[in-house]
Parts: structure tokens; sequence; C-alpha cells
């Protein structure tokens, strides 16, 4: 009989140890504000891992959020970190972008604000090809302003301002973002920790636009609202419900209320982003009078 | 130090005003441009993106305001001096990025091309009515600084002026011209880029382990950094500390935003700018901005060939307001006569200055052309018998 408990395997100096992704993170901001069992801070956990495994020059990387409970990552990533204002993190991330053509620049923000309020700006970044890659996190609900109804709710989950349940059609992001014309869209469920971290590996070494959804457990809200029981419940429903099918034709990802949850890479194409566009473009016409922006950002005049 | 010569298109011109805007734009070294079409000011956007591909500049065409903004502040924080240009009802939908400007202190320069409003309102037809706008439109306390040409040569001067406001007070500056003088053709020299003095985008000096994004120095606006400098740095639209996280408590707003409107307020003796004419010995100061000086200066010549002592004082700043001044010759003339193409803003502040020692007489116009000189003269005298 073995004379270890399982709390001899953990090991005694855990508490001293320095959590794998603190590096990323800025710890005199710990403990953040998300509800235990939130599926961000696993995001976070993987888009970190996936910077760390990128070998991208860290100083040259930002993240820009907007507002919710997704919009705080932007300030606890211990990078170049900008919490705009809500809805608008592509469009300020687009300036960022094009104004230091150097950067990698990730969006990381929640559904409502990136589809809700920022949906005009989601469907024209990904028209452009935008050099961005976007993270959104989907926990179906507006969580920071406590459970209303999102572009994303499913029909007949209950939220605070559908107390009935809702009646309105969510939207089906993936083949809204795949048709308007990205390069890279996939979907991970916050389960899917090793594949959601894969992704990010892609997507950061890719151009234009990329969107990467990510269904995420709200058990304080959405959870409770609609009597799902524990983030844990949350969890093991994706990993009973959630199927991997690359490649799916993207009019089939609509997600029911606690249906299945189709998940993949469902485009990965390698059209040029729009400065590259906007460069080959400028090149053939203007030929040697094109003068592009360089790429450390524009003129500062540093000469004097 | 010098222009960049790349962007300073030197000669006499013959341009209209939105176009010399573009250029002191450019000339002062704006390489980020991002714009959504609107009468009257579409043409500044226009000339740019005719011209940034040959000067090394990035326009973009947003599909709204709300996302030129926030490009524009996005821009910002990556070191390159950006703008955006818009009229009335786009400088609405700007506000909510206007304030996160405000509250990031993120330099920039917003053009609006005053056109007749509320609402639609008159979209090919002059205006002066967003001027309260420039100064309040964005929600909560923050202070900004607000600029307005009296001519193409003045859209290209002053275009200038404002980036270089923008970058000493780390604020977004509203640039208010007007339908008139942006649609107006004049001549616009533009002189040498080694005549132009420019403020540059200054970058701290510290290194990244030294420095705090928003500690107060002693000057008006914290040293700035920009992304991928390795500085890591986090900045938000939320009440924040010098290290720019957020805090949410009445001692932290007290400090944030005592900064934001004191950087202006203390500093306003030295942005405030204006000019007189014929001030000495009036008895009646005409005060007016933009187009509106021009026309008031027939009034003026009217009223005198009246007999009337009358002199004109022109703000260049509105924004801070030449309270000080107005102040002053309250206690020397009678009367300040106010014309300007809304239905009384600016006079309200004449008003609240003269604090009652001489009467502040608007001459209201709606909107939709200039006033009649005769209007002018009719109030200037009216105020003296």
């Amino acid at each position: 009989m073995s004379t270890e408990t399982p709390s001899k395997l953990i090991r005694e100096d855990a508490a001293e140890q320095e959590h794998p992704i603190a590096p990323f993170l800025r710890m005199d901001r710990i403990p953040h504000i998300w509800c235990p069992t939130c599926g961000i801070g696993t995001v976070v956990k993987c888009y970190a891992t996936a910077l760390e495994h990128s070998g991208l020059d860290l100083d040259k990387v930002s993240v820009v959020s907007g507002i919710g409970c997704t919009g705080r990552v932007a300030g606890y990533m211990k990078l170049d970190g900008f919490h705009a204002t809500h809805g608008r993190a592509i469009p300020f991330a687009t300036g960022l972008k094009l104004g230091r053509p150097e950067l990698n620049v990730t969006v990381f923000s929640g559904d409502g604000d990136l589809s809700g309020i920022g949906g005009n700006h989601l469907i024209h970044a990904a028209r452009r090809n935008i050099d961005l890659l976007v993270v959104m996190v989907n926990n179906f609900i507006y969580g920071m302003t406590g459970g209303q109804n999102a572009p994303t709710t499913p029909e007949t989950a209950r939220s605070s301002t559908m107390p009935f349940g809702n009646f309105e059609r969510p939207f089906n992001l993936p083949h809204l973002v795949a048709s308007c014309g990205a390069n890279y869209v996939a979907r991970w469920t916050c389960l899917d920790i090793r594949r959601l971290t894969a992704a990010f590996e892609e997507a950061l070494a890719r151009k234009g636009f990329r969107f990467i959804e990510v269904i995420a457990p709200c058990s304080t809200l959405y959870s409770r609202l609609n009597k799902l029981g524990t983030g844990l419940d949350l969890i093991r429903f994706y990993h009973d419900n959630a199927e991997i099918r690359h490649d799916a034709d993207t009019r089939d990802l609509e997600i029911d209320f606690q249906g299945r949850i189709v998940c993949g890479r469902f485009v990965d194409q390698d059209r040029p982003g729009f400065s590259a566009m906007m460069d080959a473009h400028y090149a053939k016409v203007l030929g040697e009078r094109y003068r592009p922006l360089p790429p450390e950002g524009g003129w500062l005049g540093e000469q004097d | 130090m010098k222009a960049d010569p790349a962007g300073v298109l030197t000669g006499t011109h013959y341009l209209d005003g939105d176009y010399a805007c573009g250029e002191g734009a450019m000339a002062a070294g704006c390489r980020f441009v991002a714009g959504y079409p609107i009468t009257p000011s579409t043409e500044v956007v226009e000339r740019i993106a005719r011209r940034f591909p040959l000067i090394g500049g990035t326009f973009i065409q947003m599909e709204d305001e709300l996302a030129s903004m926030a490009a524009v502040i996005g821009a910002s924080w990556s070191g390159t001096k950006s703008m955006t240009v818009t009229s009335g009802p786009g400088f609405s939908l700007m506000m909510e990025n206007i304030g996160l400007a405000a509250m990031m202190e993120i330099p920039c320069v917003v053009v609006n091309v005053q056109r007749g409003g509320p609402s639609t309102g008159l979209p090919t037809m002059v205006g002066q009515a967003d001027v309260m706008q420039a100064r309040w439109g964005s929600h909560g306390d923050y202070e900004l600084i607000s600029l307005s040409p009296q001519s193409p040569q003045e859209a290209f001067d002053l275009t200038i002026d404002a980036f270089d406001l923008a970058e000493a007070y780390r604020v977004p500056v509203m640039f208010m011209m007007d339908e008139c003088v942006g649609h107006m053709t004049e001549k616009v020299t533009i002189p040498p880029a080694g005549a132009i003095d420019v403020v540059p985008r200054k970058l701290t000096q510290r290194p990244p382990g030294e420095y705090l994004p928003y500690r107060r120095n002693g000057g008006p606006a914290p040293e700035f950094a920009r992304a991928g400098d390795g500085y890591r740095f986090h900045a938000t639209g939320l009440t924040h500390d010098e290290r720019g996280y957020p805090i949410m408590s009445a001692k932290c707003q007290a400090e944030n935003v005592g900064h934001l409107v004191n950087k202006i307020r203390h500093n306003a003796e030295r942005i405030v700018r204006f000019e007189e004419h014929d001030v000495d010995g009036a008895d009646v100061v005409v005060v007016a901005y933009g187009i509106t000086a021009r026309v008031a200066r027939m009034g003026i010549e009217l009223a005198r060939a009246e007999g009337v002592k009358v002199g004109l004082l022109r703000p260049i700043v509105i924004w801070p307001f030449p309270e000080r001044r107005i102040r002053e010759l309250a206690g020397q003339v009678r009367a300040f006569v106010v014309p300007e193409i809304n239905l009384g803003q600016l006079v309200l502040e004449v008003e609240r200055c003269a604090a009652g020692r001489a009467t502040a007489v608007p001459v209201s116009h709606p909107g939709g052309g200039v006033h009649d000189p005769v209007a002018i003269r009719d109030a200037i005298l009216g105020a003296v018998r």
C-alpha cells in the first residue's frame, strides 16, 4: 500500500514556483478580475505559450483589447498593451499596425465587443485582410455588465435582457469572417488547450486577417441564468459535445443552445494581407516614386 | 527642429483651405491619416491620399468615423504623427475616441470643416456651430486645444501649429475650419522645409526599467514611449495611475483627471493666441474667428464710417479662450460684439469673461452663409447708442 497521499503529489515548493507564463504577465496586477472557472485565463495561458514557442521578438508584439471581461487581457499581458474603447479594438489596432508595420498586433476581446458594438469593424478588417490576429473569446453573453443578451447568445438561452429566452438568431462568426475574406479562421473551446495553443502559433506566423473564436465558460452568468451547472460542468459539456471538423463548410458552424460545437481550422490561406497589397500596388503603379512608410514607423525627425 | 523636406511642397500655390490644411499636415510630419468621406472636408484627405504614397505616409479610408478616430490613436501610439478629418456628423461620431485620446494623452489632430447643423443640416454650406462641441463634446472632464483658421494660408500655417501643440501637451487638437475657409481658394505660400520649425515626437530617453508611462515630470505632459521599443507599457481609457494601471478610486480620479485639465489650464497663457486690430481706445471690440473674422472687418469699416471707435479681436486659438484679455478689455470698452455662424456659442464665453463690466452682443447666424456685414455694423452701432 502506497504511503503517498495525494497531497504529496503536489510539490512542496509549489507556492514558490513561478507560473510558467508569469514572464508574460503583469504579476503586479494579479489577482485578476476574472471569476473562478472563467475561461479567459485559459485562453491567455494558451496565447502566452504560443508566443513563447513562436520565437517572436516580444518587444514587437502588441495586444489591443476593447471593453468587457476579455477586454482586460491587454492590461494583464506584459507586452505593449492597449485598452481601447468599446468595440474599437480592431480599428485602434489597425492604426497601430499601419503606423509601425514591423509590429505583430493581436486583438484580444470578447464576443459582444467584437461582434456587437464592433461588428462593422470586424467585417471590414476581414475584408481588407488587414494584418491582425483577432482572438474572440465567446462566452455567449455580456459578462462585465451582468449577463445581457449578446449577438452570440444561442436561441432560447436566457440572458438578463432576454429573461424568457433569446429569440434572435445569433451570428455564425467563423462563417461571417470567412465570407468577408479572412486568411485564417478557427474555432476551439477552452478545453482544447493544446490545439488552441497550436492554432495561436499557426496564426501568429501568418499574415493578413486571422480570426480565432474560443468558446469559453461563463459560470457566473451564462451558466447560472441557464442552469447549466458549474464551470467544470461546462467544460465537461465541451468534452462531450464539441467535435473537430477541419475545413468544415462554415455554413454548418452555427451553435444551438447546448448543441454540438464544431471546432477546427476552417480557413487557412495565404492571400497577401493589406500591407503587402498596398505595397505591391503602389510599387506597381508608382514605380520608384513610391515611398513606403518605413517598417519602424513614421518620420520622427530623430536626425536632428 | 526643421520639417522633413519630403512633406513640404515649397512654393507659391493657389489652393483651397482643405488642400492647404492637408499640405500643412504633411509639412508638420504627419504620416498617418484615417478618414471617412464627408462634405465639406473630403478634399483634405483626397489631397493626402494622392501625396502620401510619394512621401512615406499611410492613408486609410476607414469604415466610419468611429474607426477613423480609433485608428488615429493607435497610429499615434506607434510614434507616427496622425490626423483625421471630418465635418459635423462625423465629429459627433468621433467624440468617444477623442475622449480616449484625451485620457491616454495621445497627440493627434482632428480637423473639422464645419458645416450647418444639427444632424445632416447643410452639408455643403458653412457653419460655426461646433465650437462648443470641440470643447465639451466627449463625456467627462478634460481640456483640449482648438484652433480656427481664417484663410487657406492659415489653414496651412496653423495645421503645423496644431501638430506642434498636440505634441507639446499630448492632447488631441481640434482644427476648427469652416466650409468657407475650406472651399475658398487663395494664394498659399509654403516656405522651404528649412524655414519650417516643427515639434518632433519626443521619445523618452529612460530605459524600459525606469520608465512609467504617466509619471509626471514637472512638464505639461508625461514622457512618451511608443509601442515596439521594449517598454511593454499599458495604456487604458480607465482612470489610471502613473504606471498606466487602472485604479478605481476617487483619489486616482482626482489626480488623473486633474492633470488632464490642469496641463491646459495652467498653461493657457502660453497656448492662447489672438490678434488685435485698433483695440486701443475702442468703445466696441468685435470678437470673431474663422471666416466670420474676415466678414466682420467689413462691418467694422461700415461702423467706423458712422464714427464709432471699434476694434477687432480675433481668437486664433479658441480653446483655451483668451480669457485674461477679454477681462482686461471689459474694463475699457462698452461692449463686445460677437458675430458667429451659430446661434450664440463663443459669445457665452465672452459674456462670462466680461462679467457684466461690458455687454456682450451676439450677432447670430444659423448657417448656410456668412453674415451680411450690415448686420454686424448695426450690432456695433446698437451697442454704443
